[in-house]
């Protein structure tokens, strides 16, 4: 059975932010078909009282004190930046 | 130009006692990479001035006799894995969405070796963003195997692998998130450890799956890996889960007794998916073990099975968030369009490669609204399960010995088909991230021409007994004359 449509890959793609040509969207489309298919073996367990892990050592609360620090100056935070202007980074419109 | 082959320590002794100075050592790894590093493609960037420049300073510093010159680590070349950030010095993860991107800052990692006066010689070469066990998903170039140069190097860490084993530098830093430290330790025949969890700190390592990267040292003994360890591992506020926890004298942990040793032998790991040669050595070398005065016996680490699915579930869907970075606007390479969302798009399908797109897809399917508590929420708990597993068995075991990869290196090309393949050569590495637990890989012995690796677990922030053990073992089995030859010139 086909777990994942064709549909489902391009709506997937769209929240991902990539574009797929169609060959790529059937390919990774059957790729991660058999992949979701063999992730599928977790059913096998019953987990109905099992605690989730997120972090792996026991560590709460990591705060630093509230002091004003020195962070990237303008010069650095732009010095990759692809397109600048005005010390800003330059992008496309927003809306069509 | 030879390869090197001296321990740090004999490199550090022969600095101080002027057999050698810090540009020769410089100037000996740049012509090594010279002379090798076309046919093993093992280095992305190579930076002759700026090292050169720095030998120079350091070696006006060992005559000063400055306090820095007295760490063991001071003068030596070092190569750098690319998704370590380095100030001025180009970092791409691999990837050719980050072909310009040139860091504001260095990585804490970077930071202490500097500390030390290490000299960096270049970035390593990896799979593309840390994705892959084969070397075979960079972005740029494939890097080979110094002991066959038709075989792969293993992944993710293998230009970091591959350097130390082709004697180009003495030692490098690699991440491992699912076994990409150890995996291409044990492929290329070197010592790689991965630390616990928390260990070393993560700031400034471009993040792939937050819960499980760390970064370790791979070196050519035990004994230079613990050096490294020493200098990398310990406490930094800019990682929340760097742990603030003492660093033990991971020297004085070698001390080659290993009397009395309980040792937990998963009969997962041993299974029949792992080819003979590599059982065979395996087996070989816990009967070394046992002779050393330590015991072994057959244990079970029952959600191994499990490991696999879960790894790919966690680090993809981890992977997809942390990526969403790349987005073209702030930094790496921009494809513009006439609109914002179609320029997100463009850049991030022209800059990733194919195995980056999948984990990407993966993740964002597994993360979305409908499958998030059948794929991902399932996936966290069944870790659970795995990281008690490893906490049982510790209640009676010292550490947990097994292959580090179920056969040696494999052909290039021979597993790019199919995923699932390519996947299943991290099993026995992969469940040790889920548990945060640190372990080595060390050399132990050939099959068929080719390196195995043995690994070696430990329990949370206990790398000083994975340190013993590997040690001991090392210096009882006598490896370390195991050195490949390869075309480009031989070893020594």
């Amino acid at each position: 059975m086909e777990r994942i449509s064709k549909e489902n890959i391009r709506h997937v793609a769209e929240l991902a932010r990539l574009e797929l040509k169609e060959e790529e969207i059937a390919h990774f489309g059957e790729q991660l078909d058999k992949i979701i298919l063999a992730a599928e073996e977790l059913n096998e367990l019953n987990t109905d009282n099992v605690e989730a892990t997120s972090h792996v050592v026991d560590v709460r609360n990591v705060m630093r004190r509230d002091e004003v620090k020195e962070s990237l100056s303008r010069e650095d935070a732009l010095k990759n930046a692809p397109d600048e202007d005005e010390g800003q980074v330059r992008v496309p419109s927003v809306l069509d | 130009m030879t390869a090197f082959t001296l321990s740090l320590k004999e490199l550090h002794d022969q600095l101080h006692s002027g057999e050698t100075t810090v540009t020769a050592l410089t100037e000996q790894a740049l012509g090594r990479i010279d002379d090798v590093d076309e046919a093993l493609g093992a280095f992305l960037r190579v930076d002759r001035e700026t090292a050169l420049q720095r030998a120079e300073k350091l070696d006006q510093e060992l005559k000063d006799g400055t306090k820095q010159a007295e760490e063991v680590l001071f003068g030596l070349p070092v190569g750098i894995k690319d998704n370590i950030v380095t100030k001025g010095l180009t970092t791409t993860c691999a990837s050719r969405l980050l072909e310009n991107f040139d860091p504001v800052h260095d990585a804490h990692v970077v930071e202490q070796l500097r500390d030390a006066g290490t000299v960096t010689v270049g970035k390593l070469n990896m799979d593309e963003f840390a994705m892959g066990s084969s070397n075979e998903n960079s972005g740029y170039k494939t890097v080979r195997n110094p002991w066959n140069l038709d075989h792969v190097p293993g992944g993710s860490s293998g230009g970091s692998a591959a350097s130390v084993a082709a004697g180009e530098v003495p030692f490098s830093l690699g991440s491992d998130t699912g076994g990409s430290i150890r995996q291409p330790a044990a492929y290329c025949g070197v010592v790689g450890l991965k630390p616990t969890y928390g260990r070393v700190s993560r700031f400034g390592l471009v993040a792939f799956a937050s819960s499980l990267d760390q970064i370790g040292p791979l070196t050519r003994s035990v004994e230079d890996n613990a050096y490294v360890l020493q200098q990398i591992a310990g406490h930094d506020e800019r990682d929340s889960t760097s742990v603030d926890i003492e660093v033990p004298d991971y020297l004085k942990a070698l001390t080659g007794d290993i009397k009395g040793l309980k040792i937990g032998v998963p009969k997962e790991y041993l299974s029949e998916g792992v080819s003979e040669g590599v059982r065979a050595q395996v087996q070989a070398a816990l009967d070394k073990l046992k002779e050393l005065g330590a015991e072994y016996e057959e244990v079970s680490l029952p959600h191994s099975k499990y490991a696999l699915a879960t790894y790919y579930l966690l680090a993809s869907s981890e992977a997809s968030a942390n990526l969403a970075r790349f987005d073209g606007i702030r930094y790496g390479v921009r494809h513009e369009e006439d609109n914002l969302l179609d320029t997100y798009k463009k850049s991030r399908s022209e800059g990733f490669g194919d195995e980056v797109k999948r984990r990407i897809m993966l993740g964002t399917f597994a993360l979305s609204s409908g499958y998030y508590d059948a794929y991902y929420k399932k996936a966290q708990k069944v870790r659970t399960l795995i990281k008690q597993d490893f906490e049982d068995l510790f209640l009676d075991y010292d550490v947990i010995i097994g292959p580090t990869a179920p056969t040696t290196a494999f052909k290039i090309g021979d597993q790019l088909d199919d995923p699932l393949t390519m996947y299943a050569n991290d099993i026995l590495t992969i469940p040790v991230n889920l548990a945060g637990v640190p372990a080595i890989s060390v050399p132990c012995g050939l099959s068929d021409g080719l390196p195995v690796g043995l690994q070696i677990i430990g329990q949370h922030f206990d790398e000083a007994t994975v340190f013993r053990v590997a040690h001991a073992y090392e210096k009882a089995a006598g490896h370390e004359e195991e050195v490949p030859v390869f075309k480009g010139g031989t070893h020594s």
